[in-house]
């Protein structure tokens, strides 16, 4: 097949920028010939400025605002999370002081004016990229929460065949009729409460058959991470969940379903 | 947050706010009417054994309202009463609203023994979409929870939650913040600490403001003259937050905007799904709770 064209998604970096690299290099030694952020920069892992030169007026990158690039760009108080679990509350504010603190001036101007969706064509599919969903850039879309019905609705009024999204932090998806399909790529920035350590991201493979997704599991250093968290005194529960795989906060806004495969 | 000083005007004049149906994502279902088996003092539908200005739903009302829904592209689904486990049919409606979408089932807890227990795990683990089971509980003492749910309910209430989670089915518990203590961080906490205490290590709790009305208006009082929402002081984004700008709720007697207003005059909208599709007028004094405390019934 002499047109097959790649592309990779990945979402939700969280400071993470050794899994950043390694998953940008994993993607342009597959031949992607653009790669797609899909936003939330910050929160949770160490040293925010080091993932902006990874990130930054890259060719073959295209990155658009989440809802923490927002909150950060912006320079609001909080992350906008919401959670009523006091323990998930700390953590999270711990991680936003720290985001906010330790991110560069010109960076935090260059997240506040990024761009909120990306629109293709692929092979004769409308693709749409978001954050949380089309409509509502904090919006959850997790997959026991989503029923098909609904997923076409989205669709369907945000006229789209293909649709990409993050903010979960947790991949999969969901095809449909007529080849339409959702995918929420995960985040690259923190295992997906699976016992693994890796991450995932989307691959993308297009030619004149239609357009196909496959996750693409990155193995980095996450040891060097975890001691580099360590050391700028991140909490340990971060840590925990770097060197295991398995989410320890931010818990409360998991659907029951997801979470009980998790162990905590 | 809303700060309430701005929020607040003393002589709101005008009319009420007009709010569009953005997209139907979450319906309301009514199981089992007014009927239940508690007589809370804070119930702002007045639910009790003897109540049945609504009545039980059929279970083909319910197949009726979850399809029609569905096709709508509903998001989720939500079961509440009265006590949705009086219902003689309610696993045929639990499982056949499953099939279109996440589920959660709002109940005082007193009726889930170790059988319905192990039943709702069972569900919980198989269905293809989400499954939850919300428990109300006003307090972490039996002293605190009773004066309010009824005589020896705080037991029974954590004994039902217990059974749940044994089984494999982690509740939601619900708190409605009637003692105002309850909301702030550390009356937060001692739920977290009662529930640790009984074994259930990983609580997610919901907390919600009272509706001064029904049982609650006799016993917290009513609302005052200013307390009125006017065109004007919402903006868009409150009125995005509103849960009526995305939700219905049906009962046997037809289709309202919320769970909050259904016995109150003026607020069925029709008899059908299909009818209920318009706006609707946040006239009613509950409205105005729902703005000032940010309320949303969902999870
Ligand atoms: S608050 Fe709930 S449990 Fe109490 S009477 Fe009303 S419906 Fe029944
Ligand atoms: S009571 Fe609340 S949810 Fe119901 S119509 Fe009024 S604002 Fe909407």
């Amino acid at each position: 097949m002499s047109d097959l064209r790649r592309f990779a998604v990945f979402g939700g970096v969280y400071n993470n920028f050794l899994s950043l690299e390694a998953t940008l290099r994993d993607a342009r030694a597959l031949g992607c010939e653009a790669i797609f952020c899909l936003g939330d920069m910050g929160g949770f892992g160490p040293q925010p400025d080091r993932v902006f030169p990874l990130l930054r007026d890259v060719p073959d990158l295209y990155v658009m605002q989440g809802n923490y690039d927002h909150s950060i760009g912006n320079r609001l108080e909080d992350c906008a999370c919401g959670y009523t679990d006091p323990r998930d509350n700390y953590y999270a504010q711990i991680s936003y002081d720290y985001t906010l603190a330790n991110t560069a001036d010109a960076h935090k101007d260059w997240l506040r004016d990024l761009p909120t969706e990306f629109r293709h064509d692929w092979a004769g599919k409308r693709v749409l990229m978001a954050h949380g969903s089309p409509r509502q850039v904090n919006e959850f879309l997790w997959e026991s929460m989503c029923p098909d019905a609904f997923l076409e609705h989205l669709l369907k009024s945000y006229e789209a065949d293909v649709l990409f999204v993050t903010h979960t932090g947790i991949p999969w998806k969901r095809e449909l009729e007529g080849g339409r399909q959702v995918i929420n790529v995960g985040a690259i920035g923190r295992p997906a409460n699976n016992g693994r350590t890796s991450v995932d991201y989307a691959l993308v493979e297009v030619d004149d058959e239609g357009v196909r997704v496959a996750f693409r599991e990155v193995a980095y250093d996450h040891e060097a991470l975890a001691a580099l968290m360590r050391e700028e005194k991140l909490p340990e529960p971060f840590v925990e969940t770097i060197l295991t795989g398995w989410w320890t906060t931010c818990l409360e806004v998991m659907p029951a379903r997801e979470r009980a495969l998790g162990v905590y | 947050m809303i700060d309430l000083n701005l929020a607040i005007d003393r002589n709101p004049e005008g009319p009420a706010p007009q709010l569009e149906l953005g997209h139907l994502d979450t319906l309301w279902l009514q199981v089992t009417g007014t009927v239940c088996n508690l007589a809370c003092l804070h119930c702002f539908i007045s639910c009790g054994p003897k109540n049945e200005s609504h009545p039980f739903m059929e279970l083909e009302e319910v197949r009726r309202a979850v399809e029609t829904a569905a096709e709508m592209g509903v998001k989720e689904f939500y079961f509440t009463g009265g006590e949705p486990f009086m219902h003689p049919q309610i696993r045929e409606m639990i499982a056949l609203t499953l099939e279109h979408g996440p589920l959660s089932v709002l109940t005082n807890g007193v009726l889930i023994d170790e059988e319905l227990a192990g039943w709702l795990a069972e569900v919980f683990r198989t269905s293809r979409y989400n499954f939850d089971v919300r428990v109300s509980l006003d307090g972490t003492t039996p002293e605190e929870n009773d004066a309010i749910r009824g005589r020896h309910t705080f037991e029974k209430i954590l004994s039902g939650a217990q059974r749940l989670h044994q089984a494999g089915l982690n509740p939601v518990f619900t708190v409605t913040t009637c003692h105002a203590e309850l909301a702030e961080s550390a009356g937060r906490q001692r739920f977290f600490d009662l529930l640790a205490e009984r074994g259930i290590t990983r609580p997610r709790l919901k907390f919600l403001a009272p509706f001064k009305i029904g049982r609650e208006e006799r016993r917290g009082g009513a609302y005052e003259d200013f307390e009125r929402l006017r065109e004007g002081m919402l903006d868009e984004e409150a009125r995005q937050s509103l849960q009526c700008s995305s939700c219905r709720m049906v009962t046997a007697k037809g289709v309202y905007p919320c769970p909050i207003l259904i016995e109150e005059e003026g607020a069925r909208m029709g008899d059908t799904l299909e009818d209920a599709m318009g706006p609707i007028k946040l006239d009613h004094p509950a409205c105005y709770t729902c703005f000032v405390e940010g309320v949303t019934c969902r999870t």
